[in-house]
């Protein structure tokens, strides 16, 4: 659809196929099986596939602990509500996070649009909104830890009922909190970059010494929208369930 | 579709997908409020978790529109991993009834 941009892309043989046929051809093939794709951005694929396992790995462990404890799990739903002047609200704190975080999945995701648009200036912006959200999210998630620590609640024990929920809760939300941290502080990185116009002179990197191109800002969301996506699953499996 | 490197899409498609993860959002949190139990609850939340997790996924990592080498390296893997939560589960569930039987705390 688009035209090729022969400035970046290897050279392109014109018959790629698509599907099944395409997936056989591009793993035969010489020297590159990811057609199209910077080598960046694979291997962010590659991080990405090995953090899901480490996720999921946290995950399994803390279902095995829930599963097999003859204790009653503690009342999450009550644990995490809070109340505004009335009636506590179950789970309210936990439900702003989530909506925080997918709002900032969305402004990532109109950042790397407007950045192969090379528009900087809303590019910088949609990014720093972004790292916004992020922060705000671990400020909640700051909150939320200094709560259930006054209330008792210890990796090895909690006053609720089973003690392996204070283990599996630090450790789950203390994990996606520090990759949450880390994307922060990339955000704003690659923010600067794009400010600088990095990615319109192909500056070289400091660290990486590869050229600058509008293609980091979308590895950048590759990992913001992991974050996400991983928040999806313990959203689902540690505060619904 | 053909790519040059690098995904670029309609903002349309993104503000489709956006507004659809608030609404999925909303009616998971819906399903704790609402207080279901039971495997309404259960279901409720896989099929809304499933749900997003697809869409992101899908959309806004531009998994739908890569070529399959790039698709498949990412979502065969972690098949595994369904494998080894049914591992755990039986594991567990044998922990639990010998938890039930020594320390008869059931």
């Amino acid at each position: 659809m688009s035209p090729q941009d022969s400035s970046t892309a290897v050279a392109q043989p014109a018959d790629l196929k698509p599907g099944l046929t395409g997936l056989t051809e591009d793993w035969a093939s010489d020297q590159r099986a990811f057609k199209n794709v910077p080598w960046g951005k694979a291997m962010m694929w590659i991080f990405l596939l090995s953090d899901t396992f480490i996720f999921t790995i946290f995950l399994i462990s803390y279902m095995t602990a829930r599963m097999s404890t003859a204790v009653d799990w503690p009342p999450v739903s009550e644990i995490f509500a809070l109340s505004f002047g009335g009636e506590p609200i179950p789970l309210i704190l936990i439900a702003i996070m989530t909506f925080i975080l997918i709002t900032s999945s969305g402004t990532m995701v109109l950042a790397v649009n407007y950045g192969y648009r090379k528009d900087r200036k809303k590019t910088v912006i949609l990014l720093l909104i972004t790292a916004l959200f992020g922060a705000s999210f671990v400020g909640m998630q700051a909150l939320e830890w200094t709560k259930l620590i006054s209330d008792g609640v210890r990796p090895w024990g909690s006053p609720f009922g089973a003690s392996q929920f204070g283990s599996a809760f630090f450790m789950i939300t203390g994990f996606h909190g520090f990759h949450v941290s880390v994307g922060v502080l990339f955000l704003i990185l690659i923010a600067r970059k794009v400010w600088r116009g990095d990615y319109d002179t192909e500056k070289r990197g400091f660290f990486t010494s590869r050229k600058g191109s509008y293609e980091h800002v979308e590895t950048m969301g590759l990992y913001w929208h992991f974050v996400d996506l991983v928040w999806v699953f313990i959203f689902a499996f540690f505060y619904l369930w | 579709m053909a790519h040059a490197e690098g995904q670029q899409h309609p903002l349309g498609v993104y503000i489709k997908v956006w507004i659809l993860l608030f609404v999925f959002s909303a009616f998971s949190y819906m399903v704790d409020y609402l207080d279901f139990q039971g495997y309404l609850r259960w279901s409720l939340i896989l099929f809304f978790m499933f749900l997003k997790a697809g869409y992101i996924i899908a959309v806004f990592m531009h998994i739908k529109w890569e070529r399959w080498a790039l698709s498949a390296a990412i979502l065969v893997p972690p098949s595994v991993l369904l494998v080894f939560v049914g591992i755990m589960a039986i594991e567990s569930d044998y922990t639990f009834l010998t938890r039930i039987l020594y320390f008869g705390s059931g």
